[in-house]
């Protein structure tokens, strides 16, 4: 069994996201043979023309989206972290919906079951990781996401002084 | 029908408020393309000649394109307006890019067509099969982003895509735009106003279908190798600089019109540059819907008077409202940016129309009295905001000024028609015309009044690959050539910034095209495409009235020589040189010495069923 910290998740920097859409272009290719971001799984959001990223499966532990769902169809993989969906037994009440603080299980809107990011298992990886044109999208652990968020924060913090070392 | 396609029409009437929806025409498709080709052909149909501009009998065509709604970089998401502009009473057409292109593709429509003129002012909500006309009220008054979130909200989903005017638009403001995603406008010959007649505020869509393309394994690959072309050196300017770059260049080159055009240097563009502007302003640089290359500027002005003005910006619009005013300082022109995106208002024409004001006013043809008061001065930046203000609001003077250059100045009179930089009616761009000769002919045959955007023929003068301040035989060609290739970008629907990356231009459109469609193009029947475009373009005008008498070049172009000391002193275009460069384009279209397609040119192209408009004509 892989540990918490070493599950990779679909993460997005929020500096170089240009909210351009192409990895749910890529998703929905990938899953449905469509380019329509309705069945992506990997959402952009963008609040303003400053604000924008894509959002995608956490792989919470212990998912609320599993806890929530009343029919046992949501099930977390011991392995990779992943949500799986047993598509006989979901009926598409939106609890898991519901439950996720991220928006990131949604309703198919044709099979009306739930779905939810795999990391493209099939594929070995991400197809949005692997098209992003602007390198925004990482597979990484909470851990590594932790640590770029420190040095984010720190540069920006030291943000006048890093201009002076670098002169 | 070709796949690319959604192979559906829609039609609302507004006046009765019933929409139907037709076929596609296949041999249109394949003809015209899509975009502006597809929409002029369309508005062709459904219009009369010598209709008003303003009246419901004028349509309005709102098109996308066969490539809209995959992940074509860049193509993925344009839409086109078409109809007969107030400005210039010939084509109207302006396309944007965003994410509303996409959403209306995937709602199953390669074009809309309105008609009519609504009671009273309604928004049309387009949710897949599903199109209604609801009530927009509320809404009037609204800026065009405003308007988006209410709807959103209204409708309860954010991912609804809308296009809408703003206040200028409602009010008729002949320069009105058409804005979707916030600040991307379909911004020249007035499309605003016509959308404005109509009481149509706004159009919401919301699109679930799937897109497909014909060959996608083949078609993934393509747009693979144009995700690294487009990283490349073609497109380095959009994604460093962006388009304000070209300030410190033009100016270098004394050809960026300045003060109304009384310069062609201005000695405050180290203050506007666009090194200053990425320095001290951009806050992000963003992209569209499937853009791979990114160009959006946002702006933000963090002190001052304007502080927390937010915005795109362009070179165009900067060079229009900085200086073309006189203007040197970017939070002002920033700020008069995000009033054009307010109102909802064309910022290039915005701005020549506040330099024409002021122009009027230094020479005494305007007086305090007439500016309500404003001390509108090269160089106010208080008076370029209160006349922006006033214009949106048509208010007082502003209620002239909405009226464009060419209106303003029949009302004004007392001279002011020879200060009016316009061609057709339409405001010029920021290229000095007296000093790149091939652009001069490219604006002045452009069939949407003066933009550089139907040719790009600034290209052979600015980079030096033809005698800039020499008209001679053989431009005609030159340009020829660049709009049938422009045109092709604007019936595709790609963004022009991404032109560079098709290496081999005709081929590799081909190609996109057939990847998408399925279709078996080949390129001598693209480049055909792209010809027969344009001159569909020049049947729309010709049927209209317009000919070789409009396609000429503004009076200070003509009669007023530059006097900046240094590479352009001198130069301007005479009535000589003007008759030479047209009488070699026309000869290069195979048109008439007027400037009218000949049944010959006609039937080549395949236009049969057009040869009556000209012929009517001979």
């Amino acid at each position: 069994m892989v540990k918490i910290h070493e599950r990779k998740f679909v993460s997005a920097d929020p500096d170089k996201c240009v909210g351009c859409q192409v990895c749910e272009y890529i998703c929905s290719w990938t899953k449905e043979k469509s380019f329509n971001p309705l069945k992506s799984r990997i959402r952009v959001v963008r609040l303003n023309p400053l604000v924008n990223v894509s959002i995608t499966c956490r792989l919470c532990e212990d998912p609320p989206c599993v806890a929530a769902c009343p029919r046992d169809a949501l099930t977390q993989s011991e392995e990779t972290g992943i949500i799986m969906v047993d598509e006989d037994k979901c009926n598409g009440c939106g609890w898991c919906i519901e439950a996720c603080d991220y928006g990131a299980i949604m309703l198919h809107p044709d099979r009306k079951v739930v779905f939810s990011c795999d990391l493209c298992k099939e594929k070995g990886e991400p197809q949005c990781v692997k098209w992003c044109p602007e390198e925004a999208l990482d597979l990484v652990t909470a851990d590594v996401l932790a640590q770029k968020a420190r040095f984010t924060a720190t540069k920006k913090l030291f943000q006048e002084a890093l201009k002076e070392t670098t002169k | 029908m070709l796949h690319g396609y959604a192979g559906r029409i829609l039609h609302v009437d507004l006046t009765t408020g019933k929409t139907h929806v037709e076929p596609l025409n296949e041999e249109y498709a394949k003809k015209y393309i899509g975009g502006i080709g597809l929409g002029m052909r369309l508005w062709l149909d459904h219009s009369k000649p010598g209709v008003e501009p303003l009246s419901p009998e004028n349509p309005l065509i709102l098109a996308t394109g066969p490539i809209s709604g995959t992940v074509w970089p860049t193509g993925g998401n344009g839409h086109a307006f078409v109809s007969k502009s107030p400005q210039s009473y010939g084509v109207g057409e302006a396309k944007s890019h965003g994410s509303f292109g996409t959403e209306l593709k995937r709602a199953g429509y390669d074009a809309v067509i309105f008609k009519g003129k609504a009671e009273k002012p309604v928004y049309v909500w387009i949710d897949d099969d599903s199109v209604q006309l609801l009530d927009a009220s509320h809404l009037m008054g609204k800026s065009p982003a405003d308007t988006e979130d209410a709807i959103r909200e209204e409708l309860g989903d954010y991912y609804i895509r809308v296009a809408a005017i703003g206040p200028a638009g409602e009010k008729l403001v002949k320069i009105a735009c058409i804005i979707n995603d916030k600040t991307r406008a379909a911004g020249r010959t007035g499309m605003g106003a016509v959308m404005g007649s109509k009481n149509l505020k706004a159009i919401a869509v919301r699109g679930t279908r799937d897109i497909t393309v014909a060959k996608p394994e083949e078609f993934l690959e393509y747009v693979k190798e144009f995700h690294e072309r487009m990283k490349g050196p073609a497109t380095q300017k959009y994604r460093t600089l962006g388009t304000p770059e070209n300030v410190l260049v033009h100016n270098a080159l004394h050809c960026m019109p300045t003060r109304n055009y009384n310069n062609a240097t201005f000695e405050g563009a180290e203050r506007v540059s666009g090194e200053v502007l990425n320095e001290r302003y951009v806050a992000k640089v963003i992209g569209c819907s499937s853009c791979a290359m990114r160009c959006e500027h946002i702006c933000v002005v963090a002190e001052g008077p304007y502080k927390g003005t937010m915005t795109r910006m362009e070179y165009e619009p900067l060079w229009a409202l900085g200086p073309y005013c006189g203007i040197d300082r970017l939070d002002a022109i920033i700020k008069g940016m995000d009033l054009c995106n307010y109102f909802g208002m064309d910022s290039i024409s915005a701005g020549v129309i506040v330099g024409f004001a002021m122009d009027c006013y230094e020479k005494g043809i305007l007086t305090e009295k007439d500016t309500d008061g404003i001390d509108a001065k090269f160089g106010n930046h208080e008076a370029l905001v209160k006349l922006l203000e006033k214009m949106g609001k048509r208010e007082g003077i502003g209620d002239i000024l909405a009226e464009g250059v060419k209106g303003a100045a029949e009302k004004i009179g007392n001279g002011a028609e020879k200060l009016a930089l316009h061609i057709k009616g339409v405001e010029v761009t920021g290229y000095d015309l007296r000093c790149l000769k091939t652009a001069a002919l490219g604006f002045a045959v452009s069939f949407r009044g003066a933009d550089h955007n139907r040719h790009g023929a600034y290209a052979f003068d600015v980079k030096g690959k033809v005698n800039r301040l020499k008209a001679e035989k053989g431009r005609g060609k030159l340009v020829k050539d660049m709009e049938d290739m422009y045109t092709l970008i604007d019936s595709f629907i790609v963004c022009k910034f991404s032109r560079g990356t098709y290496y081999k231009e005709l081929e590799d459109m081909t190609k996109l095209y057939n990847l998408v469609t399925g279709a078996e193009m080949t390129t001598q029947e693209m480049k055909m495409a792209g010809e027969r475009i344009n001159n569909l373009a020049r049947v729309f005008n010709v049927r209209e009235g317009l000919g070789r008498k409009d396609d000429n070049l503004p009076w200070k172009v003509m009669n007023q020589p530059i006097t900046d000391e240094g590479p352009s002193k001198g130069a301007y275009v005479t009535q000589e040189e003007l008759d030479l460069l047209l009488d070699d384009y026309y000869e290069a279209r195979g048109w008439t010495r007027e400037g009218v397609p000949t049944v010959a040119k006609l039937k080549e192209l395949g236009m049969d069923d057009l040869i009556h408009i000209v012929e009517e004509k001979m």
